[in-house]
């Protein structure tokens, strides 16, 4: 008997102490990949509107949770999946991973249909939009100020020689912001001169970060000067009192960020609640906090939005963001991204630094009056091969979902495209010295 | 070290006569014990291999021959081989002239030196990478002070040069201890046949002194070569990515958690660990050969000359350098704003308050998975022990040797195994994963600290002379009650001492944790410490929740050294 009793006590101690229990009445387990400061702050909130039932968070990369959501089809052990990305909500609704449900209608008034041309929520109910967020560059101002660097505007500032070293962003396979800012400069610039403007971008960073929270955060302490973020992390980090500035460029988009009921969840009724929270003035209004600085979809807010804040309503941003082509694209532009930037980034750098030490040495030989021709032309050719673009955007179509389906020939194409990019990250080195020696006369 | 513990006790006398009989209440508990550490240790590493070498059409080498193609994990394997070795380099460098100046002088204030010097063992290297970062990353104190003052451009942690950083400052303590104390137990008579024989200064050194403590030297190095060579939390904190550890994290959560390049990544690994722990065994038994002539110890010569005050010099500078992780995290666990700046421009408690008050999970988990994983990890270590010791069981020795080989497994591989076995068990009256449960954490942390417990308690085990219990015998006790009333309370203070360190290595162990963390609830302290070092606020409750884990470690490396004596402090 006291054995039983002893069993009993620790299987009811290893369920309640700090997992809670499982799929009991009144809790929701939400899978997401935003930072502690928001979740912590709605978790409190929703707890607090609804008595008697409790939030636990499962906190993941977006892809991370995706492969989570994915690996557990048919037995989730997650209700709510809340992330900015919408293309993984595409992603998750087009692989039947997703629950559909409309909000009550009293919920829904006073939410516009679209933002800057795109849809808040999907029309086939799969998903909602709670948050809308843009993409930007924010910058450390003590930072700029003791390099002497020029304060950024457009992506292709990005790209002048005296932020060499001093960028840093994330890697769009391991954060879905990252990923829609990725997809928001292809679709913008196009897949042909996207692809260039990324890699020479990434020729310029100084690190490519796991989370995209590490950037905010390494601008914050000065570890480097400029971050490719998304807005809120810029707003937070100003309104926290950082020595910081955020700007939207022309080339952005306005993207709604979602919450989605995960098919078959084991807490339905709480899922609803959730997202039913998350839409209500009350949890709309918490977004405006310092500390969150996202920009609701409620639009009547606004009036009540903190000084200086951004009005989406109000924008027109230069990209009308299509999901379903970025979502069809998703596993290759991420694969690709990897192969070629992330994990061949110091060859890129190293590429990029010859490149810009012979452009002195042309920009001086000319100044001497000699003959630069022949390592200008030079010159070229490595700066085109620093520029590289590992394949071409039909074919990329064509190949995209073979990439996304079956790992063996992702894996032949991960290696194809490593070798691409070492390849062509070398010759870029060696012609870019070689330019510099003909400049320098020998 | 301690001449007592490693004696090896004689078997008692009657197991003589009844040598092919074995003791029915022996094999029940063996049986237990080898079903827990068959379950804990055994079944994850299985699991990995499966994972790697086996498909559905069977044994296959073609994800570990795809390993050796794919030049992005052959640049990882070198980029971890690089900073194994580096770090050794650097720890050796930082670790040999204080160790000189230990093992050979006598001077004043030597204790002190000594506690400064191990002071930097209490950090763990992930947490350490964080005070670096704001003391010799890129907008370090000593990074802009170089650049203000003397206009050089070097940051010193960052990258893979951090990673070495981070763990020779971490490790070299280690190195430094093993060396002193091989001088300092050197038989003087063979230096003294040396000068005799007419060897002097460098040539004494070199030829005599440096081949009798290279066997200790070399059994520290190793350690801290395998500790950087599979390290995940440094290179994740660093942002470095094409290290073996990170590469295989990548590819189990964001990729498949059946992808074979992960467990192809985790084999190589295991391979690597396995090849390193071999060769500091080995090195380890020689050294015991050349111990075991000590006639006595040489006595410590005062400091006189150049030499020693250089030596000594020295010493305070790697002592600096060893603080630096250290009040880099403390200032920064109550700093607001630090951007750019020598020091913070504002300061807040709020880090804390968020810590201890508003998030307090983090070390309530902590201390509640540690705890168990302590209590459970000695009562298995002792099981083990007293039948290695007293067991009458076939081959007692194979339980030993599936505890302690989790020394050689990274936590990595471990995670992995775990998150493989673990995923797949289901408890039947609730239908939930166990890796869903807190209860896995545990489980993990028993797993992977068992070594040491099993050592620890062998050690006090071996201590107990078997007489002991024959008296008790005599005295009418049955072998439950003389385990109880004598040998228990002999191998305590060992056990305890054991526990603690079980307790404090789990408390800050990073590498599988990650790996099987699903729900923020269920997170302990080693995560926290990596979520809110993103956070993009800055790293202040980061900060806050690593002076906890150096406390915790302090504290808890401490108490094992009252009670279990030094030997305790060398198990780390």
């Amino acid at each position: 008997m006291r054995t039983r009793a002893w069993i009993a006590l620790l299987a009811a101690a290893a369920f309640s102490l700090p997992a809670g229990a499982w799929a009991q009445a009144g809790q929701v387990v939400v899978l997401t990949s935003f930072p502690r400061e928001l979740f912590e702050t709605y978790k409190a909130a929703f707890e607090r509107a609804n008595p008697g039932w409790s939030m636990v968070v499962v906190s993941k990369p977006t892809t991370a949770g995706i492969t989570q959501i994915r690996e557990r089809a048919g037995r989730p052990d997650v209700d709510v999946f809340w992330a900015s990305a919408v293309d993984a909500f595409v992603y998750l609704k087009e692989n039947n991973l997703l629950e559909r449900y409309t909000p009550p209608a009293e919920l829904r008034r006073g939410i516009p249909d679209r933002v800057a041309g795109f849809p808040i929520n999907d029309p086939d109910g799969y998903f909602v939009g709670f948050a809308v967020s843009g993409y930007g560059i924010m910058w450390n101002t003590v930072y700029m100020e003791r390099r002497k660097l020029p304060e950024p505007r457009e992506w292709e500032d990005l790209l002048q020689p005296v932020y060499f070293g001093h960028i840093i962003m994330s890697t769009p396979a391991r954060s879905g912001t990252t990923h829609l800012t990725v997809e928001t400069i292809l679709q913008g610039y196009g897949w042909d001169r996207g692809w260039p403007l990324l890699v020479q971008m990434a020729g310029n960073m100084g690190a490519l970060t796991e989370r995209s929270f590490g950037v905010p955060e390494a601008v914050i302490a000065g570890q480097y000067g400029i971050g490719i973020v998304i807005d809120f992390f810029g707003l937070s980090a100003i309104a926290s009192g950082q020595p910081v500035r955020f700007v939207y460029p022309r080339v952005t988009s306005l993207v709604p960020a979602n919450v989605g009921i995960v098919r078959g969840a084991p807490n339905p009724e709480g899922a609803r609640r959730f997202v039913n929270f998350l839409l209500s003035e009350e949890g709309q209004k918490l977004l405006f906090r310092p500390e969150i600085g996202r920009l609701p979809v409620r639009a009547s807010l606004y009036a009540q939005a903190p000084k200086g804040f951004p009005n989406p309503f109000r924008m027109s941003p230069g990209v009308r963001f299509d999901a379903r082509l970025s979502a069809a694209r998703y596993q290759l532009v991420t694969r690709m991204f990897d192969q070629v930037i992330t994990f061949r980034h110091a060859e890129l750098r190293r590429a990029w630094e010859a490149i810009y030490a012979a452009e002195r040495a042309v920009e001086e030989a000319r100044r001497q009056g000699r003959d630069v021709s022949g390592a200008e032309r030079l010159l070229r050719q490595a700066r085109a091969s620093a520029r590289l673009v590992p394949v071409s955007e039909a074919t990329a179509m064509e190949i995209a979902q073979q990439v996304d389906r079956d790992p063996t020939y992702r894996a032949a194409k991960e290696r194809e495209w490593e070798a691409l990019a070492r390849e062509a990250y070398g010759r870029a080195l060696q012609l870019a010295n070689q330019a510099a020696q003909v400049a320098r006369g020998r | 070290m301690d001449p007592q513990a490693a004696a090896v006790s004689p078997r008692p006398a009657v197991a003589g006569r009844l040598r092919w009989r074995y003791e029915p209440g022996h094999l029940v508990l063996y049986a237990g014990l080898l079903a827990v550490v068959g379950v804990l240790v055994v079944l994850p590493i299985v699991s990995v291999l499966r994972g790697a070498l086996v498909d559905a059409s069977g044994f296959t080498l073609a994800h570990v021959a795809r390993f050796f193609y794919t030049p992005l994990y052959l640049e990882s394997l070198r980029n971890s081989l690089y900073a194994g070795l580096g770090a050794t380099a650097l720890a050796s460098l930082l670790a040999l002239p204080p160790a000189f100046l230990l093992g050979r002088y006598q001077f004043r204030g030597q204790a002190l030196l000594v506690t400064w010097l191990t002071v930097p063992l209490v950090i763990p290297p992930f947490v350490g990478a964080i005070g670096l970062n704001q003391t010799l990353g890129r907008a370090g104190v000593l990074t802009l002070f170089l650049e203000d003052r003397l206009g050089v451009q070097f940051v010193a942690a960052e990258g893979l040069r951090g990673v070495i950083l981070a763990h020779a400052l971490h490790y070299f303590p280690f190195v430094l201890l093993t060396v002193a104390n091989a001088l300092a137990n050197l038989d003087p008579s063979l230096e003294e046949a040396a000068k005799v024989a007419g060897a002097r200064g460098l040539r004494l050194l070199w030829r005599v002194t440096l081949p009798l403590v290279a066997p200790a030297y070399a059994a520290g190095a190793i350690l801290v070569f395998v500790r950087a060579t599979d390290d995940l939390g440094t290179p994740l904190i660093l942002n470095v990515k094409n290290m073996l550890g990170p590469q295989a994290y990548f590819r189990i959560t964001t990729i498949a958690r059946e992808d074979p390049d992960g467990y192809a990544i985790a084999i190589v690994m295991l391979a690597l660990a396995l090849a390193a722990v071999l060769a500091a065994t080995r090195l380890g038994q020689r050294r015991e050969v050349a111990t075991l002539q000590t006639g006595g110890r040489a006595p410590g010569q005062p400091l006189r000359g150049w030499g020693p005050w250089l030596l000594l010099a020295f010493s305070a500078l790697v002592g600096f350098l060893g603080l630096l992780p250290h009040l880099g995290v403390v200032v920064l666990s109550v700093s607001r704003v630090w951007s750019l700046t020598y020091l913070p421009t504002g300061y807040t408690l709020d880090h804390y308050q968020e810590i201890l008050f508003r998030a307090p999970q983090f070390v309530v988990n902590t201390l509640l998975y540690s705890a168990t994983a302590a209590v459970v990890a000695v009562a298995v270590a002792v099981g083990i022990a007293y039948l290695q010791h007293r067991g009458r069981v076939p081959a007692p020795g194979l339980l030993d040797f599936a505890a302690t080989a989790p020394i050689a497994v990274p936590g990595v591989v471990m995670g992995i195994g775990f998150l493989r076995v673990f995923d797949r068990w289901t408890l039947p009256w609730v239908g939930v994963p166990l890796t869903a449960l807190w209860l896995v954490f545990p489980m993990l942390y028993v797993a992977r600290r068992l070594p040491y417990a099993v050592r620890a308690a062998s050690a006090a085990m071996a201590q107990v002379h078997p007489t002991l219990e024959e008296a008790a015998a005599v005295c009418g006790a049955r072998r439950w009650r003389s385990f109880r009333r004598v040998v228990l309370p002999l191998v305590l203070g060992g056990a305890v001492a054991a526990g603690v360190l079980v307790f404090v290595t789990a408390a800050v162990e990073f590498s599988a944790t990650v790996l099987l963390i699903s729900r923020i609830e269920q997170s302990p302290l080693s995560y926290g410490i990596y979520l809110y070092a993103q956070s993009p606020r800055g790293r202040g409750a980061a900060a806050a929740l690593g002076t906890v884990a150096v406390v915790l470690v302090a504290a808890g490396t401490y108490l094992a050294n009252r009670v279990g004596g030094r030997r305790s402090a060398l198990a780390w």
